[in-house]
């Protein structure tokens, strides 16, 4: 690709992206939102993160992995039972990469 | 004036934990993107300009790829179709600020800083709310662009053996445990959850939006049952 391209593929991404993010806050108040669209936002930002979350743990490198070598799902999951029982983001990366660490050592040893 | 300041500064205070996920995020984008061929200025300009990571690395997989100029546009923006989702989530709280001041913040809005802002507006709603966004906004973004600018640099030189990219998973469990309030949050996060794995072989990222949507579906569901359920019991 050459620098034109390059920086005018940017540019677009960045353009379209921008509309996305902007897109509710600039209309909120001017166009009305719809009733029916309130209730389901509560249940955005969890549906969200779990989408992201759980194919990063089962898919790591972008297969299906659920066996026991699968050192992600498994720190995942102590991730997890941090995360539910403190619900804090430190606590939970803290102990999760450590797990993590730990059983990559485990494996490759 | 002064809890104006006062909830920008908690905004990016709540933020700083996750900002462990955004140094080697934003560092693995620069490195990325030198692997693919990219000058460490267009890396820098690509991180600076785009500021979405996700797309960002999407994108730069497929330029080493030889992929068609629109297609690479067309996959980052249906990857980053999430922010409508998160900008109809904060509008409400923004709508008294004037457009010239939120529109820089809507552009800088990230994955992290919605996830931060939205947890604390559904346990405690700040007095500014808008104020609050901006912090978590800003803090992110600027951290964001000094990663970047440092992983252009320095990033060639952490192994990735490390896996630092494993933190943003974790960071987001916990995100996401934060963010469920009761039994259909929960519904709505196994649903979306195994869709998202089940889909994850979809092109585009297009599993993501799907599994969000679904997940979504499956809480109001499971809101309406319970409600019909609570309400027979009040009869």
């Amino acid at each position: 690709m050459n620098t034109l391209s390059i920086w005018l593929l940017f540019i677009a991404l960045a353009l379209g992206t921008f509309l996305l993010r902007l897109s509710f806050i600039y209309l909120f108040g001017k166009v009305d939102m719809p009733a029916w669209m309130g209730r389901p936002l509560r249940f955005v930002p969890a549906s969200v993160l779990a989408a992201l979350v759980f194919p990063a743990l089962t898919h790591p490198g972008g297969v299906l992995d659920l066996s026991l070598g699968n050192i992600h799902l498994l720190a995942g999951l102590g991730g997890a039972i941090v995360a539910w029982k403190t619900r804090n983001v430190l606590w939970t990366v803290a102990v999760g990469m450590t797990l993590f660490w730990i059983l990559q050592a485990i494996l490759k040893a | 004036m002064k809890s104006v300041h006062h909830d920008f500064i908690t905004g990016a205070r709540d933020t700083i934990p996750i900002l462990f996920g955004v140094v080697p995020f934003a560092m693995i984008c620069s490195v990325a993107a030198i692997n693919v061929g990219l000058t460490p200025f267009e890396a820098i300009g690509m991180s600076f300009i785009v500021f979405a990571g996700a797309s960002q690395l999407a994108v730069l997989q497929l330029m080493s790829e030889g992929t068609l100029w629109l297609v690479m546009v067309l996959t980052a923006w249906v990857i980053n179709l999430r922010f409508i989702m998160y900008s109809a989530a904060l509008a409400p709280h923004l709508e008294k600020e004037a457009l010239p001041r939120k529109a820089p913040f809507a552009y800088i809005l990230s994955d992290q800083a919605f996830g931060v802002t939205m947890t604390r507006f559904s346990n405690a709603m700040p007095s500014k709310p808008a104020y609050y966004y901006y912090g978590s906004a800003a803090i992110v973004w600027i951290t964001w662009q000094i990663s970047a600018v440092t992983g252009a640099f320095l990033g060639t030189l952490i192994p990735q053996s490390w896996g630092f990219d494993f933190v943003f998973p974790l960071s987001f469990l916990a995100l996401m445990f934060a963010a469920i309030k009761d039994r259909p949050g929960v519904v709505a996060v196994l649903v979306a959850g195994l869709v998202a794995i089940i889909s994850k072989a979809l092109p585009f990222n297009l599993g993501l939006v799907l599994a969000a949507l679904l997940g979504i579906g499956a809480g109001l569901l499971a809101e309406n049952v319970s409600d019909k359920k609570s309400g027979a019991a009040a009869l």
